[in-house]
C-alpha cells in the first residue's frame, strides 16, 4: 500500500495550483455574481491541455490517467467550482463515453477535437420528469432513413449553449423501459436542436445550466453511441466515472474553504488575539482538515481502481457521497468561523458554501449513492 | 597576483549623452571614505566620446584623479569596447578596489570586466567597509529576496570589485575648487571590439499610474474626510515623487478611483514610504501593506491599530499635520538648492 | 539551429520567511522553482522553436534535487535536459559558476545561449555575461524583445530611462528579463512524458574538461566572511506633537532614512 503522490503527481499538484492562482481564482467572483460562463479561463484549460488529461494521446488526449485528471479538478475546484465543473462535465460525462462506447470513426471525429480542447462537451440525461428515476425518459428517437428523429427536452444540462457536442439520451423503444434507450453523439448545429431556458442558480452559478430541446431533431445514424438499448449502460457506466470528477470537486471547495478559512484566523483578530489562539477555533480546524483528508483518500482511491481497471462504482459512490457532506459541512464551518464576514460577499467562503450544496445533489444525489454502495454490499 | 602590488580605489563612472549619472557621483562619495581608511586615492573613471567637461565633475565631488577615455566606439555603451579599455586600465592602474553603480549598464559590464581580469564582484551592495588588520573590503548585500544580508570578501584576488544601488550612498558637497589630478587616455580599441550593432536609441517615460508600482504612497482612509480632503494628500504625494492611495471606506464612498484601494479587497503594496493618514488599520487594509519598508501613521485616535504596524505614529489631526508636513519639505527643498 | 538556456532552481524567495523568534531563515518547506528570469528564458527560446524548429537544450548546474527543475523544462517542451552536478562544484560564487557552466556549454553546438539575467536568490545578474565572457562570445543582458533573423538577433535591451534595439550575430548569449514573455505552463501530459518517456543527461567533474582549481569553493575569488538576518522590525513610535512639531520630526526621519 502507497500512499505517496508520484513524483509527476507533485508536479500536476504544482502545476495545477499555480495556474488556478493566476487563471481562475482572480474571477471566481465576477463568474459568480454576474452569473457569467468564465470563457476567458475555459480557452486557457482548453490551450494547454487540461480538456485531456486522461485521455490516451492517440485520441488527442493528454495521456495522463485518471488521478492525474480528478487532481485537476479538485484543484480548480478550490478556486473556482464553476470551472471545475465546466472541465469535469467535459470530460467526465462529454468525452469519456466516446472512448469507452465509441467507434473508430466517433473517437476520430468527435475524441480527438474534443480532447484537443477544440470543442466542449456536455451530456443530456437528466429530464423534467426523469432525475433519480432515470428510466423514465421520454425523448424519443425513430429512425428514419438514415437519421434518428429526436423529440422531447432535457433540463438541467451543464455547459449547454457553450458545448459543442451532447450526448443525449433517448428511448427508442419505450416498450422495454430502460433498455430501450439509446445514446447519441449530438452536434450543436444539428437540425431541429436548440438551447431553451437557463437556470438561475444557488451556487456554481457561472456554469451554464440551460434546457435542451429537440422538435425533429435530425441525428446522424452514424452517431448513434453504441448499440440501441444500450443507452442506459451508458449512461450508468458514465455517470460511475463523473462521481470522481464531482467528489474531487467537493473535496477541491472543502479544501479552498479550509485554506480561507487558515488565512482568517491567523489574521482576524478579537479580544487582543487572533483567533487562531482560541482552542474553539483550534478544535474547529483539526475537524475541518481531518475530514477533507479522509475524503481526500476516498476520491483518490476510486480514482486509482479505475486507473487500474478495476470495478469501481462503489467506491466512486462512496467518494462522492462522503466528499460532498464534508463540503458541506466544511464550507458552513468557515463561514461560521468568518463570522459577520463570512456572510458577506467580501470573502469566498459564502460562495464555496452556496457552491458546495449542488455536490451533495447532482451526477446522482447523495441518496442515489446510498442505494448505489448498499447494492453493492448487500446484494 | 601580487596583491600588494594593487593600490586605490577606482570608480567607474557612466555616462548618457555625456552627462555623468548620480551613483558615480554616490560612488565617489564612499571611495573618499574607503580610500581615506586605507590611505589611498579616488580614481574616478570615465568612458564616452564628448566627456571634457564632465571631468571637472567628478574632480568636484571628491576623484583625486580623473582617468577619461574618450573614442568613438565609446559613445553609447556597448559591452565590449568598454570591457576591453577597462580591462586594459585594471592592467596598468592596478586598483585594490573598483565599484561600479549597480545599474542596467553597470551590472552587465562588471561582471564581464571581472571574469576578464578574474577577479570576484559582489553585486548590489548596501554597505562597504575596510577590515581594519587586513584592509580587505567587506561588501555587505542583501540575499534571499532581502531577507538575510551578507558580507563577502575577495581575499586573494584583484580588484576587489562591487557594484552599489543608485541611491543607497551618498555624495560629497561639491567643491569646484578642489584640485585633481586628469589623466586623458588614448587606448586603442580593435575593431573587432565592435561586435553588436546598436540600431536604435529610444527614451522611455517612466509613468507609474500603478499604486503598486509607486515608491511612495501617501493613503487615505475615512479620517480624510472627502473628496478636499484627497486634494491635500495628493498635494504632498507629489511633492514627494509618490502617488495617492486609500482604504476601503473611501473607494466605498467614492472619494477616490477604486484602483488606489489597498488591501484585501484591493491591492498589495510595498512601497519604500507608505503614509496612512486618517487610516484606522483594519486588518483587511494592514495586510495590503505591511511588507512597505517604511510606515508612517497619522491618526487622531491613538488607539487605532494601524499604530501596531507603523514605524513612525503620530497622533494627531492629519488636517493640520499634513498642511505643516508640506510647508516643512519646501524649507528643505529651498535648503538643498541653496547647498547647490 | 540550436539554442541552449542556462536555468536554476531557486527557493521561492516571495514565501521566505524569517524565524520571528531567533531571525533566521525558514528553508522548510520553501517550494523551489525555476527562476522566474530563467523561464522567460525557456519562454523564448521554445517561440523561436516553433517559429523555427531551432531544437532546444536546457542546462543547469546544481544538486541532484535540481532534476526537478529540468523535468519542468522538458514539461514545457525542451527538447534535451543536461543535469550539471558534482560535490566539488558546491560552494562556488559566480565566477566557478559560470567558469563551470561555460566548461559543459562548449561540449554543445549553439548558436544562441540564453540564460536569465538574474536569480531571486542570489540577485547578482554575473553569470550570464560571465558565461560569455568565458566563451569569448558577444553578448547582451537585459533583453525584453527579441526577433529572429537569418543569422542573427535584433533584441531589446532595456536600460532605466531607454532602450536599444541591438543587432548581434550568432552565436551569441543574452540575458533574459521576466518581461520578455509570459512563460506557458507545463501540459499534464508534457509533465507525464517528463518523468515517463524522457532522459536527463548528467554530467559530473569526471564529464568536463576544467581546470579544477577554478571551480568550487576553492575557485571563487569570493567568500562569504559572515551573513546575518536582516534586524527584525523594531517596535515603532508613537508620538504625540504639535502639528509643526510633528512635521519637522516626520521631515527629520524621512531624511534620515535618506527618502528626502
Amino acid at each position: 500500500m502507497d500512499f505517496f503522490l508520484s513524483q509527476e503527481h507533485e508536479m500536476l499538484r504544482t502545476l495545477y495550483k499555480e495556474f488556478a492562482e493566476r487563471e481562475v481564482k482572480p474571477f471566481a467572483q465576477e463568474v459568480d455574481e454576474e452569473e457569467k460562463f468564465p470563457i476567458e479561463s475555459v480557452k486557457k484549460l482548453q490551450k494547454y491541455g487540461f480538456m485531456g488529461i486522461p485521455f490516451p494521446k492517440q485520441f488527442g488526449g493528454q495521456g495522463a490517467d485518471t488521478l492525474a485528471y480528478i487532481m485537476a479538478i479538485e484543484e480548480l475546484s478550490a478556486a473556482c467550482a464553476t470551472t471545475g465543473v465546466i472541465v469535469s462535465a467535459h470530460t467526465s460525462l462529454g468525452a469519456h463515453p466516446i472512448l469507452e462506447f465509441g467507434t473508430p470513426e466517433q473517437k476520430e471525429k468527435y475524441l480527438k477535437p474534443l480532447a484537443e480542447g477544440k470543442l466542449l462537451g456536455a451530456f443530456a440525461l437528466t429530464e423534467p420528469n426523469a432525475g433519480t428515476d432515470a428510466a423514465g425518459q421520454q425523448t424519443k428517437a425513430v429512425l428514419d432513413g438514415d437519421h434518428y428523429i429526436l423529440n422531447g427536452s432535457k433540463i438541467f444540462i451543464t455547459n449547454a449553449g457553450y458545448a459543442d457536442i451532447y450526448i443525449v439520451m433517448a428511448m427508442t423503444d419505450k416498450s422495454k423501459g430502460t433498455r430501450g434507450i439509446s445514446a447519441f453523439i449530438v452536434e450543436k448545429d444539428s437540425p431541429g436542436f436548440r438551447v431553451g431556458k437557463k437556470e438561475l442558480k444557488m451556487g456554481i452559478r457561472g456554469s451554464s445550466t440551460c434546457e435542451l430541446i429537440f422538435e425533429n431533431c435530425r441525428v446522424p445514424k452514424e452517431n448513434l453511441l453504441s448499440k440501441e438499448g444500450k443507452g442506459f449502460k451508458v449512461a450508468m457506466n458514465t455517470l460511475d466515472g463523473g462521481r470522481i470528477g464531482i467528489a474531487a470537486q467537493a473535496l477541491g471547495i472543502a479544501q479552498g474553504a479550509l485554506d480561507e478559512t487558515i488565512k482568517y484566523v491567523k489574521e482576524r483578530k478579537q479580544f487582543g488575539r487572533s483567533l487562531s489562539k482560541f482552542q474553539i477555533t483550534q478544535f474547529e480546524i483539526a475537524d475541518m482538515c481531518t475530514k477533507i483528508e479522509a475524503a481526500r483518500m476516498l476520491v483518490y482511491k476510486a480514482a486509482c481502481y479505475k486507473d487500474a481497471k478495476k470495478p469501481f462504482g462503489k467506491e466512486a459512490a462512496m467518494a462522492k457521497l462522503f466528499a460532498a457532506e464534508v463540503a458541506m459541512e466544511v464550507t458552513t464551518k468557515a463561514v461560521q468561523l468568518h463570522g459577520g464576514y463570512g456572510y458577506t460577499r467580501d470573502y469566498s467562503v459564502e460562495r464555496m458554501m452556496r457552491d458546495a450544496k449542488i455536490t451533495e445533489i447532482y451526477e446522482g444525489t447523495s441518496e442515489v449513492q446510498k442505494m448505489v454502495i448498499s447494492a453493492n454490499v448487500l446484494n | 597576483m601580487n596583491i600588494e602590488d594593487y593600490k586605490g580605489v577606482f570608480v567607474f563612472v557612466e555616462q548618457v549623452d555625456n552627462v555623468v549619472s548620480n551613483v558615480g557621483l554616490e560612488l565617489i562619495g564612499k571611495a573618499s571614505d574607503l580610500a581615506q581608511q586605507i590611505g589611498t586615492k579616488v580614481t574616478a573613471v570615465l568612458l564616452g566620446k564628448n566627456i571634457e567637461s564632465e571631468y571637472k565633475k567628478l574632480g568636484a565631488y571628491g576623484a583625486d584623479v580623473v582617468v577619461g577615455v574618450a573614442h568613438p566606439m565609446l559613445e553609447i555603451y556597448k559591452t565590449e569596447p568598454y570591457t576591453h579599455v577597462l580591462a586594459e586600465l585594471i592592467k596598468e592602474y592596478k586598483p585594490e578596489i573598483f565599484l561600479f553603480g549597480a545599474t542596467a549598464l553597470g551590472r552587465d559590464l562588471a561582471p564581464r570586466v571581472s571574469s576578464r581580469v578574474q577577479t570576484g564582484l559582489t553585486a548590489d551592495c548596501t554597505v562597504l567597509e575596510i577590515e581594519e588588520e587586513t584592509n580587505h573590503l567587506l561588501a555587505t548585500r542583501p540575499a534571499f529576496g532581502g531577507n538575510v544580508m551578507a558580507t563577502i570578501i575577495c581575499p586573494k584576488h584583484r580588484p576587489q570589485m562591487a557594484t552599489v544601488r543608485p541611491g543607497v550612498m551618498e555624495m560629497r558637497p561639491y567643491d569646484e575648487s578642489r584640485p585633481f589630478e586628469l589623466i586623458q587616455k588614448e587606448i586603442d580599441i580593435p575593431a573587432s571590439c565592435d561586435n553588436v550593432e546598436i540600431l536604435e536609441v529610444v527614451k522611455t517615460k517612466s509613468t507609474s499610474a500603478d499604486i503598486q508600482e509607486a515608491p511612495i504612497l501617501v493613503s487615505g482612509g475615512r479620517g480624510v474626510g472627502g473628496k478636499e480632503g484627497f486634494a491635500l494628500l495628493e498635494q504632498v504625494a507629489s511633492k514627494l515623487g509618490g502617488m495617492v492611495s486609500a482604504s476601503r471606506a473611501c473607494t466605498d464612498e467614492n472619494w477616490i478611483e477604486k484602483d488606489r484601494q489597498v488591501g484585501q479587497t484591493g491591492k498589495t503594496v510595498r512601497p519604500k514610504l507608505y503614509i496612512a493618514c486618517g487610516i484606522s488599520g483594519a486588518i483587511q487594509h494592514v495586510a495590503g501593506m505591511e511588507e512597505s519598508e517604511l510606515i508612517v501613521a497619522i491618526n487622531k485616535d491613538e488607539t487605532a491599530s494601524i499604530f501596531d504596524v507603523a514605524d513612525i505614529g503620530l497622533v494627531g489631526d492629519l488636517h493640520k499635520i499634513l498642511p505643516a508636513f508640506l510647508e516643512e519639505l519646501s524649507k528643505t527643498e529651498h535648503a538643498n538648492s541653496a547647498l547647490k | 539551429m540550436k539554442i541552449v538556456v542556462c536555468i536554476k532552481q531557486v527557493p521561492n524567495t516571495s514565501e521566505v520567511k524569517l524565524d520571528p523568534v531567533t531571525g533566521t531563515l525558514i528553508r522548510e518547506g520553501i517550494p523551489s522553482i525555476i527562476n522566474p528570469d530563467d523561464k522567460a528564458g525557456l519562454e523564448a527560446a521554445l517561440r523561436i522553436k516553433e517559429k523555427t524548429g531551432a531544437k532546444v537544450c536546457a542546462i543547469t548546474m546544481g544538486p541532484p534535487q535540481a532534476e526537478k527543475a529540468l523535468r519542468e523544462a522538458l514539461a514545457m517542451g525542451v527538447d534535451e535536459a543536461i543535469l550539471v552536478t558534482d560535490r566539488k562544484f558546491g560552494g562556488a560564487d559566480t565566477w566557478a559558476t559560470s567558469f563551470t557552466l561555460a566548461a559543459a556549454i562548449r561540449k554543445l553546438n549553439y548558436d544562441l545561449i540564453i540564460t536569465g539575467r538574474q536569480a531571486i536568490d542570489g540577485d547578482t545578474a554575473q553569470v550570464g555575461p560571465q558565461i560569455a565572457e568565458h566563451l569569448k562570445l558577444p553578448s547582451v543582458s537585459y533583453v525584453e524583445g527579441i526577433q529572429v533573423k537569418d543569422g542573427h538577433l535584433i533584441v531589446k535591451r532595456q536600460y532605466e530611462d531607454r532602450y536599444h534595439m541591438i543587432k548581434v550575430h550568432f552565436p551569441c548569449l543574452i540575458t533574459a528579463l521576466s518581461e520578455l514573455n509570459e512563460p506557458r505552463y507545463m501540459t499534464p501530459g508534457g509533465v507525464f512524458d517528463a518523468y515517463r518517456e524522457k532522459e536527463i543527461t548528467v554530467w559530473t567533474l569526471e564529464d568536463l574538461d576544467v581546470d579544477r582549481t577554478q571551480i568550487g569553493l576553492k575557485g571563487s575569488p569570493t567568500k562569504v566572511y559572515k551573513s546575518f538576518a536582516k534586524q527584525l522590525k523594531p517596535a515603532g513610535t508613537v508620538l504625540t506633537l504639535d502639528p509643526e512639531e510633528a512635521a519637522s520630526y516626520l521631515v527629520e526621519k524621512l531624511k534620515e532614512k535618506h527618502i528626502l
